[in-house]
């Protein structure tokens, strides 16, 4: 504590000194109190007096004033130990300026900064989720480094709270920690994983940010999300589509292959200037190999059109982008529209649109020629947007519409705003260079512009015609005397240097007045701008060539004159010029070449747009606007020329594409762990992306919900996307077939088989709208080319097939191992009571989240699947081990164990024919080659019951073989046992009361009723977890449904006497009162 | 992302700053005053300022300079569009955004700041869901605080934030339910000197005022769709529906919001509904100008043209004005050289004329340039792209609403070039 308090003083100290020195800086701000040093002194005294007292209102008062001065930028820190104390404060307006206080001062003192630790500890297992989000935010914004491992544990919890809320704010928790300490970065790679996964739309778009933030190089954690992240894109918050829409272009840019190559013919080409050869080449290229476009690249570019539609600017900005850098450029016209639209908007948003279409309109002028007009300069506009436009309407200008331009432009050089004036006279000249029909009309112009009133006007038409002049080799007499006249009244430094230059290179074309505007000029020369002198030095060596009669002795005394100098230039000018054109014996052999070497063929300038090569930054972004690398600039990666894998997007066959995953997840866990936890980990990130997909149907189906009739034909319009790309991967999965086969296979044959002509009715409308030309090659192509696609599939997949085999048997040996875990564990037979007890320790730890806990018994019972008779010999039965499917999260996993009873061996032994209900998927396991005789074998697999009791049939086949049989699974089977705390279980049973409710009364003996019987024959009959109560008369198991996760929450009541209370609920009312059923009857039985 | 936030007043002080992460210090300012005094106007200051450590982005609105202070690379607009969202909600929040209003509201201010962003990252912008979480200062909940030391922040998390309607609060209630729907359409134009059209072009918005209770789901359909070039719409409008039957569907928020905003192209010909004549005239030698305004009103459909003002910006060699308006009233401010002239009604049988002379600096030459006019009027009851409302229909609520359309057309950027 003295430590403390000497820290406390020591900082305070030198808090003071900074506030000191700020009140001497900050001279700018009036309000800033002068007073006295001690007059503040005692201000703040009074506030901690306020602080301290008992009432509220007092320290709201006092809190209130304390923000009012952090936001003036006033030192208060001198009152962190009295603010702190508050933090727990029951009042919540108090708890949230305490907080803003901790936030802006933590920093500074650390050491009383955790003082408050503990409160936001408290607050993040809080049964409000606004509390719990509030808490953390303020945990991860004190940025204190020795809170480092707390703030760790806190986003972890949060990152699986259940409010959606709390999660997105665990997503803005781990930049924070990122930036507070980049050596965690690892682990949290891992909670951005898990968080992207996340089905949320709250979620989505924060924890992209954190992906951007800490990782953007890991794309391969995008794979598996990113068809989720584009179909959930329309329903994220706006913030977040702008995030994830630039995550997702730079994506795409890595994992499809350009579509440049189609559709160009639709593009003018001899409008394009600037990469018209490279199309050339791609056209010779698109003759030898047909493109279409991937699947999940059409699936993003659809799914973001609607966005344009967005009332958010940087929406629309961000889909524009996209459009333009990944869409076919057949496609990308539609943004033109909404961008113009933005023009309407406040001039920030206009600058930023403006300078985007700029660069656009270089590269595409079609797309915005159409708007024109919505480019056209009013008075009221700001001069950086008047100079923007004059920027595009120059890209826009051709041959067709110039001489409106033209007209437009003369209103606009007699403008007020003579900077805009200057740039339209600057504007004419590039139109003039670029549109050799009108160069004559502008240099007319800009003639009549020379007698113009204005100087800047007048200078500015001086340096443009100079640089029209010099581009054509065409005689300008005329002009030229008519500037050297000019040269007596302007006087703006840049145009007289340029006239002079002009003079200096034409002079044998205008002798006579050549030589005397030297003269005039020699007499003036001291009290020109160095710009000018260095040109009148040049102008005296040019003319002293050509015509040194006449001006020798000028030249002379010229460069007599620039010899003493002041600017040392000037000086080095005048040297050099006499060295090399005043022979004398040193000079040696350049004196020669010195007309040579003055009067040579210049190149004539290039007016080029600003704007050109600014394309090369992603457009929309801050180092495009700057036009240089902003600190964080994600270069957009090229085209790659092959495609890379896209199965690594499928989310159906999970574990195979898991394999494929280069950075398969870091293993290393802690070696004295069970086998099983790690499978269970593993399992929960194939479950969640298997999850994904059955969701997708459930998800658009809530879209639905909203009344959306036509939402139906997108949906089939984006599956039959994905169908094609199924196809393609259907000889993968022929590969595949040797070791296992899927029975979503199956589903996904049968939907081709119905949906063939559908799907290829959709390919070729998508081809149609991208570009009216290529339809009927792609129509006549595609067939070819997909096979070719499938060929080059299947000889990947070949290569792949051997590694792969061997991961799937060391997957397989996991498997095993909880297989014999279980059988050993029930043995022991646990109290339960000790069991319970080991669940509350457990519980007051973790958070109230829906956690799955072990199962708290196992039981031992097996059902016959298959009977040695009618087997042939071969006897299987089944068992459920109760642990959480490896294969899916939605399927309860069944152990099977086969035996050999007969004298000979028993070969391929597989699954057959299925005959599963609608919707039911089953995960069968891998062939057996041989079982010996007397030989038994346990395999694992896994069937997704779709929470109902419906039987799963399928065929057990040998080599020789085919055995029908089934699996109907016990009501309690269909649960997992889920570890909550008793609250949680109130606040849930809570919500699920009426029609959710089921209950019944129990009659039976006294002693069946002490709790470790009830335990005992309730976690017999089904898979439920203990929820740690206080009251010694009502037992309660909570678990969740395997298929949908449902909670399901059993209690069972003790009255008087021998009667109890038993009450189920649930969501699944089904499946609740189903378990009602079968545990009545075991609960009153003796 | 957004580091942090600084408010600067007209006269280049700091008068509010808040930081999301580690406080940067205001003396990064110096670079935007610096900007600032290049730029002479506060038009002009460029929105995007790069300075060595971190990039200034800034929105200029109500005289107040909003400066965020950002250190990496993040799209300018992302940063502009919260910029003008904040702005949007201190002006819901207090009815006006200015300094004094502000700084009256300091804590509030930073209350609803503090929700908005958490790391720079946009939390909570929505109007709907920020009301819930601060509620807004009254004169009402300012003396019910003091007296029962309740407060004006909620406890609990807006409904909406994790609902499927995330603009809409569940639980309203209404006794009167009504929905109110305006259409204002503004004529953005350039007439040129001969009184032909440049460009011209309509920007239309429908803002609603909705208080309806329950969860009412709304259809609005037009008489002719096909007008509508490019719509933007609120996130609640369902744009399936919209772009397969041109039907506006939607769970509307509570309260005010705007619905759609629309373009009606220039290629539609767009009917101009006034039309101005002026003679305004500089002679060389003679140190008077003259100066000849007449409106008048042509394609109103028979509307009357109401609320009209001219304001015009005089070259700088223009001393003095002496007119004398036929309606109205008329100033001109010899400083900035600003010449306005508030017409009101336009009367088609005695057109609004203004009249007089100008006094030039003397021995000064005539400015080359006329002056261009900018113009506000507005046509109550019209809607000049033609635009019709055909019906409104509500479901999933049981009582009748109210409804009621009311159209509205006004210049917007109208510019007459003389």
């Amino acid at each position: 504590m003295s430590s403390n308090s000497f820290a406390y003083s020591e900082q305070s100290g030198g808090g003071e000194a900074t506030e000191l020195g700020q009140e001497a800086t900050s001279t700018i701000s009036p309000s800033g109190a002068f007073g006295l040093f001690s007059s503040d002194m005692k201000k703040n005294e009074d506030l901690k007096q306020m602080l301290e007292s008992n009432k509220d209102s007092a320290k709201l008062d006092a809190m209130k004033r304390i923000v009012g001065m952090i936001a003036k930028g006033k030192n208060a820190s001198e009152l962190f130990p009295a603010v702190v104390k508050n933090v727990a404060s029951k009042n919540i307006e108090i708890k949230k300026l305490v907080y803003v206080y901790l936030v802006r001062y933590a920093e500074e003192q650390q050491d009383l900064a955790l003082l408050s630790i503990s409160t936001f500890q408290r607050a993040l297992k809080d049964p409000n989720q606004l509390i719990r989000a509030s808490a953390l935010r303020v945990l991860s914004s004190i940025r204190v480094p020795i809170i480092v491992p707390i703030m760790m544990l806190a986003i972890k919890e949060a990152s699986a709270d259940l409010s959606p809320y709390v999660r997105k704010n665990a997503a803005h928790a781990i930049q924070k920690l990122y930036s507070l300490d980049p050596e965690q970065k690892e682990m949290l790679i891992e909670i951005i994983e898990k968080l992207l996964k996340d089905k949320s739309t709250l979620v989505a778009g924060s924890v992209v940010m954190a992906f951007e933030e800490v990782c953007p190089d890991r794309i391969d954690l995008i794979h598996k999300n990113y068809r989720k992240l584009c179909n959930l894109l329309v329903d994220v918050e706006e913030w977040g589509q702008v995030v994830i829409i630039h995550m997702l272009t730079r994506y795409a840019r890595t994992q499809f292959v350009s579509p440049w190559k189609e559709g160009d013919g639709l593009e003018d080409n001899e409008k394009d200037f600037y990469d018209s050869d490279e199309e050339q080449k791609e056209k010779t290229d698109k003759r030898k190999k047909p493109y279409t476009m991937d699947p999940d690249h059409r699936l993003l570019i659809r799914n973001t059109k609607p966005l344009l539609q967005s009332r958010n600017a940087a929406v629309v900005m961000a889909v524009a982008q996209l459009y333009w850098h990944i869409a076919p450029k057949s496609e990308a016209g539609i943004i033109s529209k909404s961008l113009v639209r933005l023009l309407r908007s406040n001039r920030e948003v206009q600058y930023i649109v403006l300078q985007n279409i700029a660069t656009m309109s270089i590269q595409r002028k079609g797309m915005f020629e159409p708007y024109l007009k919505s480019f056209y300069v009013r008075s009221t506009d700001p001069t950086m947007i008047k100079i923007l436009k004059l920027e595009i309407l120059t890209n826009l200008a051709n041959e067709a519409n110039i001489s409106t331009l033209l007209r437009e432009f003369q209103t606009y050089v007699k403008s007020q705003d003579k900077q805009f004036a200057a740039a339209t006279i600057q504007t004419i000249g590039r139109c003039a260079t670029n549109i050799s029909e009108v160069t004559d009309t502008c240099l007319t112009g800009l003639v009549c512009l020379l007698s113009n009133r204005d100087e800047i006007v007048v200078a500015e038409s001086v340096v443009v015609i100079k640089k029209l002049l010099q581009m054509q080799p065409v005689q300008h007499g005329e002009i030229i005397k008519h500037m050297a006249k000019l040269l007596d009244s302007i006087t703006v430094p840049v145009a007289r240097a340029s006239i002079l230059w002009l003079i200096g290179e034409n002079c044998e074309r205008v002798p006579k007045i050549a030589p005397d505007v030297l003269r005039k000029t020699a007499k003036s020369f001291t009290g020109e701008d160095d710009l000018v002198k260095l040109q009148i030095l040049n102008l005296g060596a040019k003319l002293y060539l050509t015509n040194s009669k006449q001006t020798k002795l000028l030249t002379q005394y010229i460069l007599n004159l620039g010899k003493y100098d002041q600017n040392y230039d000037i000086r080095d000018r005048t040297r050099f010029i006499r060295q090399l054109i005043v022979p004398n014996e040193k000079s040696g052999a350049l004196s020669k070449y010195a007309k040579k070497i003055f009067l040579a063929q210049k190149p004539a300038p290039l007016l080029e747009s600003p704007f050109k090569g600014r394309d090369h930054y992603q457009l929309g972004t801050l180092s495009h606007t700057l036009n240089t690398k902003a600190t964080g600039y994600l270069e957009l990666s090229n085209w790659p020329e092959v495609a890379p894998d896209p199965s690594v997007r499928n989310v159906e066959v999970i574990e195979l594409a898991k394999e494929w995953t280069p950075a398969g997840k870091a293993k290393k866990e802690n070696p004295d762990k069970k086998f099983y936890s790690e499978s269970a980990e593993e399992e929960e990130d194939s479950s969640e992306s298997s999850s994904d997909e059955s969701e997708s149907g459930s998800e658009s189906g809530e879209q639905d919900e909203e009344g959306d009739s036509s939402e139906d034909s997108s949906e089939r319009e984006s599956e039959s996307g994905s169908e094609s790309e199924a196809e393609n991967k259907r000889a993968a999965k022929k590969n595949s077939k040797t070791k296992g086969k899927s029975d979503s296979e199956d589903v996904d044959k049968e939907n081709e088989n119905s949906k063939t002509s559908d799907s290829s009715n959709a390919e070729s409308s998508s081809i149609e709208d991208s570009s009216s030309d290529s339809e009927s090659e792609s129509e006549s192509e595609s067939e070819s080319e997909s096979r070719k696609v499938t060929k080059e599939k299947e000889n990947k997949t070949k290569q792949d097939r051997n590694p792969l085999t061997k991961d799937v048997s060391l997957l397989d040996l996991d498997d095993f191992n909880p297989a014999s875990t279980p059988v050993v564990l029930p043995t022991p037979a646990l109290s339960p009571s000790l069991i319970a007890d080991l669940e509350g320790l457990n519980l007051s730890a973790s958070s109230s989240v829906i956690s799955v806990s072990t199962p708290v018994f196992v039981p031992v019972k097996t059902h016959v699947l298959l009977h040695r008779m009618s087997g042939k010999g071969l006897a299987a039965h089944y068992f459920f081990p109760r642990q959480p499917c490896s294969f899916g999260d939605n399927m309860v996993s069944v152990q099977i164990t086969l035996n050999n009873t007969t004298d000979w061996q028993v070969e391929n032994i597989h699954i057959g024919e299925k005959k599963l209900p609608v919707g039911m998927q089953m995960h069968v396991f891998n062939p057996i080659e041989s079982l010996e005789p007397e030989g038994s074998i346990t395999v694992s697999m896994g069937i997704d019951f779709c929470d109902s009791t419906q039987t799963a049939s399928f065929q057990l086949c040998t080599k020789d073989d085919c055995f029908s049989v089934n699996i109907q699974p016990p009501v309690g089977e269909l649960l997992l046992p889920v570890a909550m705390s008793e609250k949680d279980f109130k606040k849930e049973q809570g919500m699920l009361t009426g029609m959710n409710e089921t209950s019944t009364v129990i009659i039976a003996a006294p002693q069946n009723f002490t709790s470790s019987v009830i335990l005992q024959k309730v976690v017999n009959v089904a898979n439920v977890g203990v929820v740690p109560s206080g009251q010694d008369n009502i037992h309660r198991f909570a678990a969740k449904t395997v298929h949908s996760g449902s909670l399901m929450l059993v209690t069972v009541e003790l009255k008087e006497g021998s009667t109890a209370q038993l009450i189920i609920n649930t969501e699944k009312t089904v499946i609740g009162s189903l378990l009602l059923r079968e545990l009545k009857p075991v609960l009153s039985q003796g | 992302m957004i580091h942090s936030l600084f408010l600067i007043n007209s006269s280049g002080d700091i008068f509010l700053e808040k930081h999301w992460k580690s406080v940067v210090s205001r003396s990064v300012c110096d670079y935007f005053f610096e900007a600032q005094e290049r730029a002479t106007e506060a038009e002009n200051v460029p929105p995007v300022i790069s300075t060595p450590h971190h990039y200034l982005l800034s929105v200029y609105r109500h005289k107040i300079f909003f400066v965020a202070v950002i250190q990496t690379e993040v799209p300018p607009l992302f940063v502009i569009e919260f910029l003008h969202r904040v702005v949007d909600t201190f002006q819901d929040y207090f009815g006006v955004c200015s300094e004094p209003v502000i700084k009256d509201n300091v804590v509030v201010v930073y209350e609803v700041l503090e929700e908005m962003l958490d790391n720079g990252f946009p939390l909570a912008t929505e109007s709907n869901i920020l009301k819930e979480l601060i509620k807004p200062p009254t004169i009402l909940r300012t003396v019910v605080n003091t007296i029962t030391g309740s407060t004006n922040v909620g406890d609990q998390l807006p409904t909406g934030q994790l609902s499927v309607v995330p603009w809409r609060r569940t639980g309203v209630k209404y006794t009167n339910n009504e929905a109110y729907f305006d259409v204002i359409e503004e004529i953005d134009a350039i007439i040129d000197k001969s009184g032909s059209t440049v460009t011209a072009e309509i920007q239309g918005v429908i803002d609603a005022c909705v208080k309806l209770a329950g969860m009412p789901d709304l259809t609005l359909s037009f008489m002719n769709p096909r007008l509508l070039d490019d719509v933007s719409f609120h996130p609640c409008v369902r744009f399936k529906r919209w772009e397969s039957e041109r039907i506006l569907s939607f769970i509307p928020p509570d309260g005010n919001f705007r619905l759609l905003s629309y373009h009606v192209s220039a290629q539609n010909l767009v009917a101009i509904p006034v039309y101005v004549k002026h003679n305004i005239s500089f002679r060389d030698s003679s140190s008077l100008g003259r100066f000849e305004i007449t409106v008048g009103p042509k394609q109103t459909m028979g509307k009357t043209i109401e609320g009209v003002t001219l304001s015009s910006q005089m070259p700088r060699g223009v001393l003095n004005m002496s007119l004398t308006p036929s309606q109205g009233t008329h100033t001109f401010d010899p400083v900035t050289k600003m010449l306005s002239w508030d017409v009101g009604k336009i009367n088609p049988q005695k057109l609004p004329s203004l009249k007089g002379t100008m006094s030039l600096q003397a021995g000064a030459s005539k400015p080359d340039e006329n002056p261009t006019i900018n113009l506000q009027f507005k046509i109550q009851q019209l809607a000049i792209s033609g635009l019709k409302v055909n019906r409104l229909d509500m479901y999933g609520e049981k009582y009748k609403p109210f409804k009621g359309i009311k159209y509205m057309t006004k210049a917007g950027k109208f510019q007459v070039r003389t």
